[in-house]
């Protein structure tokens, strides 16, 4: 059998389990872009649109397959105060969040 | 096609962590009237479907008066151009039109986010290859049953079943995400475990569970397909079963029947003010069964009116807009700005004035009448008036 697509992965495999070392992605069907005539990023996931905050928004940015859930931890402890296990909790509770509704997948392959 | 649409705007299918909500158009600016964030395109009513609730008009466009493919094309740019974000290509069945690549290509070109809704069954495996190379989003592919005797008995449509099975395949094989539309009634009321069942092996993301609307084709069909109130009892604690064990499996949304209701729902998320659809011919619709309305005229995006002018000026837009044109009981209503006074086409149903409220709300003075209508439709005749050009067919008798 064929590797999968990189942003593919079947629903049925999808319960991600967000941890620091994670490597997500957006699933197919789930876009961030800005929306000029509203002036915001959006997530565009079927049937619905998403809002998400400026730090959602830096996370969603980051989860680009490659970086693993630890690094994006890293770059938000490097640009703000917080202490990075906060960061990371907070990070992974947004990040669940997304995997639970099959908007994130991790990317296959080797880690 | 999509009586599954009412509720333009469902809720965030989990908890949203914090600082991610959904966006509402017009939610926290009401009165301004945002242009919507999705729009309903219905491309064509031909559909080789038969359903006997299908949300078309009952007086259906022939493919003469379609709107051609450079007027599509020219509907999506204007479209995106505004701020819309999302459109769903509908129908009558929306593959039926060979040039549905063709715009859904355009779609992606401009910036919008592509949704199919289908019976699915003219798809090939090519076909939806080509689709999705196109940049088609997600599909949603409707489903009549658990089973193909009573699934191809509904559609009116031979082997339909099938075919519906091996599509929602491909497209999982192309990684498209997969909502499952399963439009409920009495007749397979029965069958919504063994459905939610069916979405889980396709491997879907979501599934509307949506009773069926009466209006149109629908509402002619009403004492065969009127669920007794049992099965909406029933039917509600299978979902609420389903959603706790498939949490992260498969996202539910369930919209339960006007005639067993208490409050009305909140039509279109109110008339006017965050969704609008284009019909086959061009005209620009508050929802997708305003026709029914037959006292009110729509514009058309083949006038000199741009649709941005069409959706904050026309009257068919203004006439029941926000919560001015409300009588009484909704006018002194504490709920007149949760629900909008529910929904006009079944106001205009079932009352002869889309200006009266809607009597799924029990402080209307119709209210007793549409239950009994439900209590009575329950215990109908079983055969079907099928969905077709010629105003409708008869089921024929059991052999």
């Amino acid at each position: 059998m064929s590797e999968p697509a990189p942003s593919v992965a079947p629903a049925s495999r999808r319960r991600l389990t967000v941890t620091e070392l994670s490597r997500p992605v957006l699933a197919r069907g789930v876009q961030l872009r800005f929306d000029d005539s509203r002036g915001r990023w959006v997530l565009l996931v079927p049937e619905r649109v998403l809002a998400p905050d400026d730090i959602a928004i830096e996370v969603l940015k980051l989860c680009d397959g490659a970086r693993a859930v630890g690094e994006i931890a890293d770059h938000f402890a490097a640009s703000y105060a917080a202490p990075r296990e906060t960061i990371l909790a907070d990070v992974i509770e947004l990040l669940q969040d997304l995997a639970s509704s099959g908007f994130l997948v991790e990317r296959a392959g080797p880690r | 096609m999509s009586p599954t649409l009412t509720d333009a705007s469902p809720a965030f299918a989990g908890e949203p962590a914090d600082g991610l909500l959904t966006l509402e158009s017009g939610g926290s600016i009401a009165q301004t009237y945002g242009i919507p964030l999705a729009v309903l395109l219905e491309l064509t009513h031909r559909c080789p479907l038969q359903c006997p609730y299908c949300s078309n008009p009952v007086e259906m466009e022939r493919a003469s008066n379609e709107l051609t493919t450079a007027e599509w094309k020219k509907v999506l740019t204007e479209l995106a151009e505004i701020g819309v974000l999302q459109v769903h290509f509908s129908g009558g069945e929306p593959t039926a039109r060979r040039d549905l690549a063709e715009l859904v290509r355009h779609a992606t070109e401009v910036g919008l986010y592509s949704n199919l809704i289908t019976s699915a069954v003219l798809l090939t495996r090519d076909s939806l290859t080509e689709l999705a190379d196109a940049g088609l989003a997600h599909i949603q592919i409707s489903f009549q049953g658990s089973e193909p005797d009573l699934a191809n008995r509904v559609g009116g449509f031979r082997n339909g079943h099938a075919k519906k099975l091996e599509a929602a395949g491909w497209a999982r094989e192309l990684g498209l995400p997969l909502t499952v539309n399963a439009v409920m009634h009495r007749q397979n009321a029965h069958q919504l475990g063994e459905i939610i069942d069916m979405a889980v092996a396709l491997d879907a993301d979501r599934i509307e569970v949506a009773n069926v609307q009466y209006y149109g084709w629908a509402l002619k069909n009403r004492a065969a397909l009127m669920p007794s109130d049992e099965q909406i009892d029933d039917m509600s604690r299978t979902v609420e079963a389903a959603e706790t064990r498939l949490k992260g499996i498969l996202a539910i949304d369930f919209v339960i029947p006007d005639y067993h209701a208490v409050r009305p729902k909140k039509c279109m998320g109110g008339w006017g003010r965050q969704f609008f659809n284009i019909t086959p011919a061009g005209k620009v619709l508050p929802c997708h069964a305003a026709e029914t309305i037959t006292d009110l005229e729509f514009e058309s995006v083949r006038s000199n009116h741009s649709i941005a002018w069409i959706w904050r000026n026309s009257e068919a837009f203004n006439r029941y807009r926000g919560t001015g044109w409300m009588p009484e009981p909704c006018q002194s209503c504490a709920f007149k700005e949760v629900d909008f006074g529910g929904c006009r086409c079944q106001a205009f149903a079932l009352t002869g004035s889309a200006g009266n409220t809607d009597p799924a709300c029990s402080l209307s003075p119709h209210h007793q009448q549409m239950f009994d209508i439900g209590t009575r439709d329950s215990e109908g005749a079983t055969r079907f008036l099928y969905r077709n050009f010629a105003g409708g067919t008869l089921e024929p008798e059991p052999q």
